[in-house]
């Protein structure tokens, strides 16, 4: 872990994560920024909160399992990676590149801490299920942690491997939803409306909790509660993110599925994340 | 056969013509011929019994244990059946979850489902990740009169682009009881093809061992190499025994692993000078053993003495009673006979 002192709160974990996922869309000028810009302090409570790991050995039996079902938020889990030690800092520059282990998109192969490969979407869930299924096979009191996405609700598959989590009660599994409300071709709920989320997933036997997934202290109680949930079920924290969180300018594009990045803009944006309060 | 669904078949008001007697049946029609020995259920059995022995080995079904032998794994090891619901794509993550976790799946559904439902979830969930998920499946070809929505006469084509996945298709119960532990063995994605109920038993008599990736020779003869594979080679091998009594040498050369193919084996028989080549598959003439055969001796610079392929023809197929069908498109051994004597 990169030596920044203890008792970092996770604010600045996730400021960080923001300014890592920023440096390497640099490297590319363009990406799924804004994507990681949402997501990173939902992956700031997740890899400095809730998660058990150990940095220098990331196929440790003992951790708790992350899955990136949305293998082209992979800019977003490398940086959260990278601020927990698994990837070295100075592997940003490859990123994209030939000859990396830091693909656009999330593969097992590759990156140490990267557990499934992502991008097919709607697998995650299913072979999170798997997994869950095994660690009760092994009686391991870890949890399978699967992040997918909005997008991801419009596949079939994601609601069978929804509705066999359970009936399985399977209560080492807690699926994190990024509803950031933007899909390749626009805004997630008028491509297919998945709406009413939650009261969805409770009617496939889940615990579901919906949060405003850029609120540390929300999530926080969320990820405490979905791990100390007495029922049998599986658990879901649906977070309502902004996408490109933290830098105004790229808040306000309109379509930012994929977002291409003036040459001068990511020293503008690196700047705003740089001048956050430290907390 | 399928004609306008407005046209009445003509014997239903003419009692002057026969009527046809042959029924469609069950799902799972079977396959043995008259007078031919079977033996029950080899792949439950045979997985059954490796379980034994083997901890790390689960059985996953899409609703369709009693349907592919894999309820008799379930019955003897309960606790390590799983039932993912009629869920194709759901059974396919999961098994790639459950690998990820140092376990063996087995998964079992029907050969169609696994192949056009499925495939992106084992191509990207399993193959992609060379996981040690075998994939048992089956109805393959045409072994159902039930129609296109169960025929899986193209499964071979859609498998064997995907890298990483070993194909099998074994053709008797001998052989299904020697497949299952081979392919326990072998560490990786596989596909096999699965003969299931009342299987028949062939192959013991030709003292045959099934070794994964090689292809056997079980009978030699001068005038006509079949090589085939799955249930079309008991087929070869009746149809060698018909062509005897015509005084005609027929040799088989089984493939039952399709992906890796024994590219050494199926050259050194095939140069043989003299005598033609038929492959003989239970699949679609295209992507199935024969063009893979025929790319194999290209690459080689083998030229048989013609190339001739019994396979199915690239359509969507009739339904009705399997033997029909079988004799309808040529898969059974009085057509295959039929159809070697014609091309001598």
């Amino acid at each position: 872990m990169p030596d920044i002192g203890h008792n970092v709160s996770l604010r600045e974990r996730a400021r960080r994560i923001r300014r890592h996922a920023l440096r390497m869309g640099e490297v590319q000028g363009q990406g799924y920024i804004a994507q990681a810009l949402g997501v990173a302090d939902v992956l700031s409570v997740s890899y400095f909160h809730a998660l058990t790991y150990r940095p220098e050995e990331p196929e440790w039996e003992g951790r708790d399992r992350f899955c990136l079902s949305i293998g082209h938020y992979a800019i977003a889990l490398y940086a959260a990676l990278i601020e927990a030690g698994i990837i070295p800092e100075d592997e940003i520059e490859s990123y994209g590149g030939d000859d990396s282990r830091l693909p656009m998109s999330g593969m097992a192969a590759y990156t140490p801490g990267m557990e499934i490969t992502g991008g097919s979407l709607g697998h995650g869930l299913g072979i999170s299920v798997g997994m869950a299924l095994g660690l009760k096979r092994k009686a391991s009191k870890n949890f399978v942690y699967n992040l997918f996405s909005d997008g991801e609700l419009d596949e079939g598959s994601t609601w069978e491997a929804a509705m066999s989590a359970g009936s399985f009660g399977l209560d080492n599994l807690i699926g994190i939803v990024d509803v950031n409300n933007m899909q390749a071709d626009g805004p997630s709920t008028q491509q297919m409306n998945f709406e009413p989320l939650k009261p969805k997933f409770e009617a496939f036997n889940w615990f579901a909790q919906r949060v405003d997934g850029n609120d540390i202290d929300a999530l926080v109680a969320a990820f405490d509660k979905a791990r100390s949930h007495p029922e049998k079920k599986p658990r879901i924290i649906i977070c309502d993110t902004k996408m490109g969180r933290g830098v105004p300018f790229l808040e306000a594009r309109e379509r930012n599925h994929f977002l291409r990045v003036e040459a001068d803009e990511w020293q503008k944006a690196l700047d705003i994340i740089d001048a956050e309060p430290r907390q | 056969m399928r004609r306008s669904k407005y046209i009445r078949p003509a014997w239903l008001d003419d009692a002057g013509l026969e009527r046809p007697n042959a029924k469609t049946s069950a799902m799972i029609a079977s396959i043995e011929g008259p007078d031919q020995r079977t033996s029950p259920t080899p792949f439950g059995n045979a997985l059954a019994k490796l379980a034994e022995t083997s901890p790390k080995i689960v059985g996953l079904s899409a609703d369709l244990a009693k349907y592919t032998d894999l309820h008799i794994f379930a019955q003897k090891h309960p606790d390590r059946f799983y039932q993912m619901g009629m869920a194709e794509q759901l059974l396919m993550m999961a098994s790639a979850g459950l690998a990820r976790e140092g376990f063996q799946p087995w998964a079992t559904t029907y050969a169609v489902f696994a192949s056009r439902r499925a495939y992106d979830f084992i191509c990207l969930a399993i193959a992609e990740e060379n996981l040690d998920v075998k994939i048992c499946c089956a109805l393959p070809g045409l072994t159902t009169g039930y129609g296109p929505s169960h025929q899986a006469t193209e499964d071979l084509a859609i498998f064997r682009g995907m890298p990483n996945l070993t194909i099998v298709d074994p053709c008797d119960a001998h052989e299904i009881e020697q497949v299952v532990p081979a392919i326990t063995a072998h560490k990786g994605p596989v596909y096999m093809r699965l003969l299931r109920g009342n299987v028949p038993l062939v192959l013991d008599e030709y003292g045959y061992r099934f070794e994964l990736g090689r292809a056997k020779l079980l009978r030699d003869g001068a005038d006509t190499l079949i090589i085939s594979s799955g249930l079309m080679t008991m087929r070869a091998l009746e149809a060698a025994d018909i062509l005897e009594k015509d005084n005609l040498s027929i040799a088989v050369l089984h493939v039952p692993t399709i992906k890796p193919l024994d590219e050494v084996t199926i050259l050194q028989e095939a140069g043989k000078t003299g005598r033609p080549v038929v492959v003989a598959e239970n699949h679609t003439i295209i992507g199935g053993l024969g063009e893979a055969v025929a790319g194999a001796l290209l690459r080689g610079g083998v030229m048989p003495a013609g190339f001739r392929q019994i396979a199915l023809p690239d359509r969507f197929l009739e339904a009705g009673a399997l033997p029909t069908l079988h004799d309808l498109y040529g898969l059974s051994s009085q057509a295959v006979a039929a159809s070697i004597k014609s091309w001598l």
